[in-house]
């Protein structure tokens, strides 16, 4: 188990140096579904190292721990065994604000556009005391910028259920940005729009992370949506899940959806797919 | 609004309809007023003896919406507990279902032992009747949050407490109104209960007396007058779950369509 004192001081004198500049680590990090003989092993001994303004995507088959990586780093599940790290931190001890979007929009259906983006100033420090505080006027034009931002301007007082799976997914990712988080966790947030759109938000997301920066993990099937966005690919292989490579994106900023036609770029996703197709002791491959 | 109206017209058209025929068919058969009386007998008692009946029915309508607030507020906190907790669930849910499974008129003389004979009795007879479809409600509203909407709170770092406001309570908001609309009869149903064992005031006692005297006409109109209470309750309760959860409706056309 994880000692006491790992809580407060996380860096000892056992522990590599180099956690230091890493804002998210993995250490050797096991988890299990389930327990007996239906147990599950998403992931196995895993690493993982991401810095400070990185965007890095996870793809793999289905079955192989992305989305457990993003709900270990989040916090909502806890490891079964090894380490996760967030800003040099024991996860959940952090003071880092976490921004997450899902693979459905999950907005609150009782909260206007306007609302639900307004839900994490109300609830994440700092904004939490400043929203008290009756500064809602100014947190309002805030939303509406950052909506403006993904083409949904004039949309505000709309309710969920009067808008298209697009524009929601466009407004839960302005709920997953609005109070500035340092760490953004993408749980295939594209995965259920048409191409057009898709292709669209993609330009999006890379505009909001050039300005803002976070940190982007993004958890993805879409290997083209990888190449686009990421600037380090990890690719993993099922059963166990593992991370089996690791790779830098070389394509310049700002991407557009016409390199994604360019044969560099074709190369690098054909790369990426036979990787997973091909991923040792794995029983079964989702290209 | 207006196809709501039109709902409205309409089943106030049937409900007059329903009257007017009992009024013929007792006409017809040539029923006596001691075994059933006429509408227009129970309404023009109603009238005639109003100025005694008024403080009983305000005793009974009092009586009622104590008991009845009591209700939902011990109501909200034990469906909460439960909704919330794993284990208040286990624990609470067979006490509970033990406990609704008693007769109510069992328990009033319970009550009166504790309390004497009087308006608390009614009052706790009211709320415990009530209690029940809250408590349900409330708890099985909370229990059914989608884990996704959590996730997105917990992924905030959000307490439990700011989850409880800003994701389980708005979600049972439909659940619980739709308990205020079946709990604020049954509350009318212990009130009147209470007050035939044992009170000397309300509309419960009202008709013991007058069933006492073979004064049929009147304890007719003592029933039109819960009936009527009910009713209006029902309705204002109806509003304002309109209100408040016209999003779940849209949600639920939107959904079908």
């Amino acid at each position: 188990m994880i000692p006491i004192t790992a809580l407060e001081q996380p860096i000892t004198a056992s522990e590599p140096p180099s956690r230091r500049d890493a804002f998210v680590e993995l250490e050797k990090v096991t988890h299990t579904y389930g327990r007996g003989e239906r147990q599950v092993h998403a992931l196995t001994e895993t690493d993982l190292r991401i810095e400070q303004g990185d965007f890095v995507a996870l793809v793999g088959p289905s079955g192989c721990g992305k989305s457990t990586i993003l709900k270990l780093v989040t916090g909502l599940i806890n490891a079964s065994s090894g380490y996760v790290y967030v800003a040099g931190r024991q996860v959940g001890a952090e003071p880092v604000r976490v921004g997450m979007a899902f693979q459905n929009p999950t907005l609150l259906p009782w909260l206007t556009l306007l609302d639900n983006v307004m839900l994490p100033l109300k609830i994440v420090p700092p904004y939490r005391q400043e929203y008290r505080a009756k500064r809602k006027g100014e947190f309002r034009d805030r939303i509406e910028t950052l909506l403006a931002q993904v083409g949904l301007a004039g949309f505000s007082n709309k309710f969920p259920w009067q808008l298209s799976g697009g524009m929601l997914q466009r407004a839960s990712l302005c709920r997953a940005l609005i109070h500035e988080p340092q760490l953004l966790m993408l749980d295939e947030p594209f995965g259920a729009l048409d191409q057009f759109t898709r292709e669209e938000l993609w330009g999006v997301m890379q505009d909001l992370w050039m300005t803002r920066k976070p940190t982007v993990l993004l958890v993805t099937h879409d290997l083209k949506e990888a190449a686009f966005l990421a600037t380090r690919i990890c690719v993993m292989a099922a059963r166990p899940g593992r991370v089996i490579d690791d790779s830098v994106v070389p394509f310049p900023r700002p991407r557009t959806v016409e390199m994604s036609y360019d044969p560099n770029f074709t190369v690098l996703t054909q790369r990426l797919r036979q990787m997973i197709m091909h991923a040792p002791s794995a029983k079964e491959s989702v290209p | 609004m207006n196809s709501q109206f039109r709902r409205h017209i309409a089943s106030a058209a049937l409900i007059i309809g329903f009257f007017v025929a009992w009024e013929v068919l007792c006409l017809g058969f040539g029923v006596r007023d001691i075994v059933l009386p006429r509408p227009s007998q129970i309404i023009y008692t109603l009238f005639a003896r109003l100025p005694a009946i008024w403080p009983h029915a305000m005793q009974t309508l009092y009586t009622t919406l104590v008991g009845f607030g009591l209700g939902i507020v011990f109501g909200v906190l034990i469906g909460a507990l439960i909704g919330s907790s794993r284990l208040a669930y286990d624990v609470g849910y067979p006490l509970l279902i033990g406990f609704s499974s008693i007769p109510k008129v069992a328990v009033v003389p319970i009550f009166v032992l504790w309390f004497g004979a009087g308006t608390v009795p009614a009052v706790l007879t009211a709320m415990i009747l009530s209690i029940f479809p809250i408590i349900v409600n409330v708890a099985a509203g909370l229990a059914t949050t989608e884990p996704e909407l959590e996730d997105v709170m917990r992924a905030m770092k959000a307490s439990k407490l700011d989850i409880l406001l800003n994701v389980g309570f708005p979600r049972a908001m439909p659940y619980f109104f739709a308990s205020l609309k079946v709990a604020v009869t049954q509350a009318f149903v212990g009130t009147v209960i209470a007050e035939t064992v044992a009170s000397n005031k309300g509309i419960g006692n009202l008709m013991m007396i007058a069933s006492s005297s073979f004064d049929v006409p009147l304890v007719f109109a003592g029933l039109l007058i819960i009936a009527a209470l009910g009713v209006g309750l029902y309705v204002i309760f109806s509003l304002i779950e309109v209100r408040v959860t016209g999003w779940a409706r849209r949600n639920d056309e939107f959904a079908m369509g």
